[in-house]
C-alpha cells in the first residue's frame, strides 16, 4: 500500500520533539511577556496585493490560493508585514511605542523549495535606531540565554552601507544592480569581476571590492577608511557605543552582511551558533514598511526559527 | 563545526593542484597523497570527497571552507555559501556540444519539433542556459560519460564541461556553442565565515600571497 505522504517542506512533530519546541516557546513568550510585548495573530493567508506592498520579492510565497472573487491569498512568508499592517488599522489609535510578538508557522520558498517554519520574535513599533535596536538585540540575546544556546553569536551589519557607498561611486544603475546582485547572493568574486568591469578609480574599486569582506568585533568599526564610507558606518558606531556588554560581546559586525526581505532600512542582524549550519534567527529595522501602510514610523524586530534553535541546543548539548 | 578549522578538498581533476595549493601553504598533506583509500585527516583538518559533494559538506557546516568547481555552484544556484576566491586552476568551458553530422539536424529539430533533447550531469545549468536564450529543451538527466548519449540517441546534443576538448573529439563531438567558463573556487560556510573570520581572512592572506595575487 502507498502511504499517503505530506507535502514538500513541511513534516509532522511527535511528542517528544513537540515537548522540547513547546519547552523553547514557552521561555520565548515568556521572555517577551516580561519584557511586557503583548502576543498577536494573524491570519495565515494574507491577500498577495498586501504583501507586495512590504517585499515584492516575497510575495510570491510558497503555497498559494485563489478566493471566491478571483483574488490571489498566499500563505504568509513572515509574520512582519502583516504585523505592520495590524498596527496601521487595529492599533491605529494607539500611541507608539507598541511593543508585538508572536509564534506563528510562516511558509517560504528556499531556492525554490517551499518550506514551512515555526517563527518565533517581535516587532517594536515606533521608536527610532539606535533605541529601538538596543532594546531589541537586548531582548534577542536574553532569550538566546533563557533557552539556554550558550555559543552564539550575532553578526551585525546595515543595509544601507554597500548600497549608499556604491550610488556614490557608480552612477550606472544597471552596474549597482548587477554588483548589488552578486553581494546578496555570496559571490564576491563575481562581485570583483562586476566592479573591475565598471571602469573606476583603483582607489574606489578596492573600497568597494575590499570593505564587504570586512567583519570583526567593535574594532572594525573604528577602520580608517574613505571618508564616505566611514561616515556611511556612523549608524553601527552610534548603536556599538549604546549596547551592553552582554549583547557587544556576542556581536560581529559584518560589513557586507546582506538580509532578505528587502524593506530593512539599516541595522540588520542575524543569529549564528556554531552548532548549527545556517542562521537561526535574525531581523533587522524596517523603517519605511509603516508607511507603506498608511502610519509611517520607524520599526525593528526579530525572528527565531524554532525547529533550527531546536537543533542548535541539540547539537551544543551532545558536545558537552 | 569542529574545534580545528576544516578543509573539503576535491578528489578526481582538481585533487593534486588543490594538495600543491595546500602544501604550498605549509600543510602536510603527506599522509593525503600516501593514502589513496582513507578520506578524513582530522588531524590535518581535512577531508577528500568528489568536487560535488564539496558543496554539500560545506553547507552543511561539517567543513567550514572547501574547494570547487565553479560548474557545481552554478548548478547548485550558489548553494547558499560564500564564493571567496578564484584560485584559477582546473580552468574548463561548458559548452553545447553534438556530433559533427548532426550540426544541421540540431538545428531542423529545433525549428520543426519546438525543443531538442539535451543529456547532461548540469541539468539546472543548462535549463537555465536554453531559457535565457528562448529555447526550449528536454533535460535528459545522465550520471557519468554524458559524449554516449548523441552517439548512440538518447539525445540530440549536450550540456558539459570540457578541459581540452579531447573527450568530446574522441568521441567525434564539435562544440556548438560556448556558455561560460569553470575555474576551482574556495568557499565558505556561511556560520564559519563569521564564526571564524580571522582563521579564514588569514587563510585567504596566505592564499593570495601564495599565488601572488
Amino acid at each position: 500500500m502507498d502511504f499517503p505522504g505530506i507535502p514538500e517542506g513541511t513534516k509532522d512533530a511527535l511528542p517528544e520533539e513537540m515537548r522540547a519546541l513547546r519547552q523553547i516557546t514557552d521561555r520565548l513568550r515568556h521572555q517577551f511577556e516580561q519584557a511586557e510585548y503583548g502576543e498577536v495573530y494573524t491570519p495565515t493567508v494574507e491577500r498577495q496585493s498586501t504583501l507586495a506592498l512590504g517585499d515584492r520579492s516575497i510575495a510570491d510565497g510558497a503555497f498559494k490560493l485563489l478566493d471566491e472573487h478571483g483574488e490571489v491569498l498566499v500563505f504568509r512568508p513572515d509574520m512582519t508585514i502583516p504585523i505592520a499592517r495590524v498596527a496601521a488599522s487595529s492599533f491605529a489609535s494607539q500611541a507608539p511605542p507598541l511593543r508585538l510578538y508572536y509564534q506563528a508557522h510562516t511558509y517560504r520558498d528556499e531556492g525554490g523549495r517551499p518550506s514551512e517554519m515555526l517563527e518565533s520574535g517581535v516587532e517594536l513599533l515606533g521608536l527610532a535606531a539606535p533605541t529601538g535596536t538596543v532594546e531589541v538585540l537586548g531582548l534577542l540575546c536574553g532569550c538566546l540565554d533563557a533557552v539556554g544556546l550558550l555559543d552564539y553569536r550575532i553578526g551585525i551589519g546595515d543595509a544601507t552601507i554597500y548600497p549608499n557607498l556604491l550610488a556614490s561611486i557608480v552612477p550606472d544603475l544597471d552596474q549597482r544592480k548587477r554588483i548589488m546582485h552578486e553581494l546578496s547572493t555570496l559571490d564576491f568574486v563575481g562581485l570583483e569581476r562586476e566592479v573591475r568591469a565598471a571602469d573606476l578609480s583603483p582607489q574606489d574599486a578596492e573600497l568597494l571590492i575590499e570593505l564587504p569582506r570586512i567583519r570583526g568585533s567593535s574594532a572594525v568599526l573604528g577602520q580608517d577608511l574613505d571618508p564616505t564610507a566611514t561616515g556611511l558606518m556612523q549608524g553601527l558606531r552610534k548603536l556599538d557605543d549604546s549596547l551592553p556588554d552582554t549583547v557587544r560581546s556576542r556581536a560581529i559586525y559584518d560589513l557586507g552582511l546582506c538580509r532578505r526581505p528587502g524593506y530593512y532600512t539599516g541595522t540588520i542582524f542575524e543569529v549564528y551558533d556554531p552548532a548549527w549550519s545556517g542562521p537561526v534567527g535574525g531581523g533587522g529595522h524596517y523603517d519605511d514598511l509603516l508607511g507603506r501602510f498608511g502610519r509611517l514610523m520607524p520599526a525593528v524586530g526579530f525572528s527565531l526559527h524554532i525547529e533550527s534553535l531546536h537543533g542548535a541546543l541539540y547539537d551544543e548539548g551532545r558536545k558537552k | 563545526m569542529s574545534d580545528t578549522m576544516t578543509v573539503a578538498v576535491p578528489r578526481g581533476a582538481m585533487f593534486s593542484e588543490t594538495l600543491d595549493l595546500l602544501e604550498g601553504l605549509g600543510r602536510d598533506v603527506s599522509a593525503v597523497r600516501s593514502n589513496d583509500r582513507k578520506l578524513f585527516f582530522p588531524e590535518a583538518g581535512l577531508i577528500t570527497m568528489r568536487p560535488s559533494d564539496v558543496l554539500t559538506y560545506v553547507s552543511s557546516g561539517v567543513a567550514d571552507l572547501g574547494i570547487t568547481g565553479k560548474d557545481v555552484l552554478m548548478e547548485h544556484n550558489g548553494g547558499g555559501v560564500y564564493e571567496l576566491f578564484d584560485l584559477g586552476y582546473a580552468a574548463c568551458r561548458m559548452v553545447v556540444a553534438a556530433r559533427e553530422q548532426d550540426r544541421e539536424e540540431v538545428e531542423s529539430r529545433m525549428r520543426e519539433l519546438g525543443t531538442l533533447r539535451v543529456a547532461t550531469k548540469y541539468p539546472n545549468v543548462a535549463k537555465r542556459y536554453f531559457a535565457e536564450s528562448g529555447r526550449q529543451v528536454e533535460i535528459v538527466e545522465v550520471k557519468g560519460s554524458v559524449e554516449l548519449a548523441p552517439v548512440t540517441g538518447l539525445a540530440d546534443a549536450i550540456v558539459d564541461l570540457t578541459q581540452s576538448g579531447a573527450t568530446l573529439s574522441e568521441n567525434g563531438l564539435v562544440v556548438l556553442e560556448d556558455m561560460s567558463s569553470s575555474t576551482a573556487r574556495l568557499v565558505a560556510n556561511r556560520v564559519s565565515y563569521n564564526y571564524r573570520s580571522d582563521e579564514i581572512d588569514e587563510f585567504l592572506g596566505e592564499i593570495r600571497q601564495h599565488l601572488n595575487f
